[in-house]
């Protein structure tokens, strides 16, 4: 019986061993809503992450003369009714002398072609390739006529450009602070349930401690705490593991009540037997068992983390100018006035919406193909 | 189910067999758990000795003390239980001079001093003495295949000796080095395929809800010999499994033990089973060991009352009696409240008033190789 072991071809392994994640991939991809959130939160990540810059027609901080102009229409019909080529009009500024506002007023005589793929401001692709390329743009020099598919601001900036750089923030902190908490949060829930004893009770009233904390007083206290001056990517961080230290402690504690019951397994003791570390009992062999749990709960608390943020800059505590996110956005939005003579800069709100939607709708299709006990 | 007929057709090791060195000594051995109820001695005054090579079977009913003897024995007892007196002495044969520093060829250890999380112990669990559980179907970390839980083993026990070129004196290798991961997953397929699981280049890649029972108890036990033990501890390693598939765990394990000289602890509650498999035989009732013997004489000059009344509850084939099968009187008593004088006394056939529940009986050689724990063979 000299057979050697022939290598096993990539086909023939799957048919062997068709393992826990290929019968969870298989349930998941027939659930409709799962997949529709899974592929619109791509989609969101692809846009707002790693391409705002291409999607939207300028840079960040391009400010203009065209101060608060209402969002621009795309037109496929001019003032003769005639079907033509995508274009805008330009925009005339009047002042009202009765009510004392300035107004804008379509210029019908102008008209700027809208076209796919313009040349304008510089920026650098994933922050390496220099380019110039915007996926839309008009026609005109930038002076003489903007485009502003969702308005324009106080200070004549780019409404849509705005939100969509203000995503990568609002988007990036959920995950990373998810990120964080998940560390913490297995890592002392394993170490909890696992060792129990002095070093449980140490967790656990730890975890009881934070949870007993009114959040809204602990944030504020924790993010004054964070010095005017230091630099705002400094800021973002702390920022992201003040969430994320918050956060872990009902994660750590659904981890703990697994791993207790994990570890009266008999693999859990045969690994022992072995002579496997207690580290390596820990985290090779009783944690990949929560993980079905973990990603879940991982998933429906993203949102949460994004709204923490969202509603910390909102209230002006969290992510402060020059650093933009949806949180900052809203904080312009939120004066009467701007409701008022500015409501375009309510647009900020969908996206959010949004996002936390699809997570929610990722998370359910994750819970119904992660549970080994719902029907298959 | 075996019986004294089968037994006639075996042929035993002869008892000249106690020359082999000694590996594992179990002196006075006492494990007590503390409870809110009060103390349980679940393991109360055992001895016993293992030499290379050799079978040594325990038999008990269930809860009196086998497992908690195993687990003490690689100083795993869970929670509240804790070892309070006795010795457990280990021959450390030294495998890997170079690795282990030792200086002896022999070096005993007593297992109850060590630190149960620290580096010795768990050198020794898995590498030098394996252990099988009674469970095939949860021994398994269900998501990883047969072959991640070998290399497992292999890489945290086996070492290979580094053969230089041009050197002569194969025998006097000193250095070593780790396993690597092919070598180790071959390793693996040659343990599956030693274990009598077909295929086991396919197998390899399993996953544990993919096999069956028997099939995952041979990989266990694939896993426990990857290392190459002295000795293996089969805490009922077969009680899960149906008789066929039994008998053909206990044809390999027989087999395995002759190909490597290893030691097993065989610790069941089938007589038919150690009766094939043993040399040498404890009963332990309430965690007390009542008879120690050779296997033949155990089974064909029980003294103890406790084993007496153990092998007459086995049920024979044969011929039609119509008579019931003898089982033995009364209860196991409460671990908490145990009786006085001899334990076994209120459910002993043979019990003498004022003598059984008054005295505790001493270890009495009752024989060649045959010890009993019992007030009838007392002075």
């Amino acid at each position: 019986m000299a057979v050697a072991a022939a290598p096993l071809t990539q086909a023939k392994k799957k048919e062997i061993g068709q393992s826990y994640w290929d019968l969870v991939w298989y349930r998941f991809k027939k659930n409709r809503l799962g997949v529709l959130g899974a592929i619109l939160l791509i989609a969101l990540y692809g846009s707002f992450v790693a391409l705002p810059e291409v999607i939207s027609p300028y840079a960040l901080e391009n400010r203009s003369n065209f101060v608060e102009a209402p969002p621009t229409a795309i037109r496929l019909i001019d003032e003769k009714g005639q079907l033509r080529a995508p274009f805008i009009y330009g925009l005339e500024r009047k002042i009202d002398p009765v009510r004392r506002l300035r107004t804008w007023e379509l210029d019908t005589d102008r008209k700027y072609p809208v076209r796919l793929f313009m040349q304008g401001d510089e920026y650098k692709l994933f922050g390496l390739i220099p380019m110039n390329i915007h996926l839309f743009g008009i026609e005109a020099d930038q002076s003489e006529q903007r485009i502003f598919l969702l308005g324009s601001d106080a200070l004549g900036r780019d409404y849509f450009t705005r939100i969509m750089y203000g995503g990568r923030l609002s988007l990036m902190i959920g995950l990373l602070g998810q990120f964080l908490t998940l560390v913490l949060g297995t890592t002392l829930g394993v170490i909890s349930g696992y060792y129990g004893g002095a070093v449980d009770m140490f967790v656990q009233r730890f975890t009881e401690f934070l949870s007993a904390f009114p959040n809204i007083p602990l944030f504020m206290a924790l993010s004054a705490a964070i010095p005017v001056f230091w630099p705002p990517t400094a800021v973002y961080f702390m920022l992201t593991i003040i969430l994320a230290f918050l956060g872990w402690g009902g994660l750590a504690r659904q981890v703990r009540g697994l791993i207790l019951s994990l570890r009266e397994r008999e693999y859990a003791l045969a690994a022992k037997s072995f002579g496997a570390s207690d580290w390596r009992i820990m985290f090779r062999h009783l944690l990949p068992g929560t993980m079905s749990h973990v990603i879940v709960i991982a998933t429906l608390s993203i949102p949460g983390m994004i709204l923490a943020e969202t509603a910390l800059s909102w209230l002006g505590l969290g992510l402060r100018p020059p650093l933009t996110s949806w949180g900052t956005l809203l904080q312009d939005a939120a004066t009467i006035r701007a409701i008022r003579f500015t409501p375009w800069l309510l647009w900020v709100v969908p996206p959010i919406l949004l996002t936390i939607l699809t997570y929610n709708m990722l998370g359910d299709g994750l819970r119904d193909a992660l549970d080994p006990y719902s029907g298959r | 189910m075996e019986n004294a007929q089968t037994l006639a057709g075996q042929t035993f090791v002869n008892p000249s067999m106690d020359s082999r060195p000694t590996l594992l000594e179990v002196r006075d051995l006492k494990v007590e758990f503390n409870i809110r109820g009060g103390v349980i001695k679940a393991v109360d005054g055992l001895t016993f000795d293992i030499k290379r090579g050799q079978t040594v079977g325990i038999i008990g009913e269930s809860g009196c003390g086998k497992s908690v003897t195993a687990r003490a024995i690689l100083r795993m007892i869970p929670k509240p239980g804790r070892i309070t007196g006795g010795q457990i002495l280990y021959y450390r044969y030294s495998r890997y001079p170079d690795r282990d520093g030792a200086k002896k060829d022999v070096e005993v250890i007593d297992l109850t001093t060590l630190d149960p999380d620290g580096e010795l112990i768990r050198q020794i669990r898995g590498g030098e003495i394996a252990m099988i559980f009674q469970e095939p179907m949860s021994s398994l970390t269900p998501v990883y295949t047969a072959g991640t839980h070998l290399n497992e083993a292999i890489t945290l026990h086996r070492l290979l000796p580094i053969k230089r070129l041009g050197d002569q004196m194969v025998e006097a290798i000193t250095k070593y080095r780790r396993v690597t991961k092919e070598e180790a997953r071959q390793i693996a397929i040659e343990m599956l395929r030693r274990v009598g699981i077909p295929k086991p280049e396919q197998r390899v890649d399993s996953y544990p809800h993919q096999l069956s029972g028997g099939q995952r108890q041979r990989v266990m036990i694939a896993i426990a010999l990857s290392t190459e033990p002295y000795m293996l501890i089969a805490d009922e390693p077969t009680t899960a499994l149906d008789v066929s598939i039994e008998a053909q765990i206990l044809d390999i394990m027989r087999e395995l033990q002759q190909t490597a000289n290893m030691a097993i602890m065989f610790i069941t509650h089938n007589l038919g089973v150690i009766a094939s498999m043993a040399d040498e035989i404890v009963v332990m009732y309430m965690g007390k060991q009542v008879e120690r013997a050779k296997v033949v004489d155990l089974f064909y000059h029980p003294k103890h009352p406790y084993t007496q009344a153990l092998l007459q509850s086995v049920p024979r084939l044969g011929p039609k009696t119509g008579a019931r099968l003898a089982s033995i009187e009364g209860m196991v008593p409460d671990p908490l409240n145990l009786p006085t004088g001899c334990v076994f006394h209120p459910r002993c056939p043979a019990f003498m008033p004022g003598k059984c529940d008054k005295l505790i009986p001493s270890w009495n050689k009752v024989g060649e190789n045959h010890w009993a724990r019992c007030l009838l063979y007392e002075e």
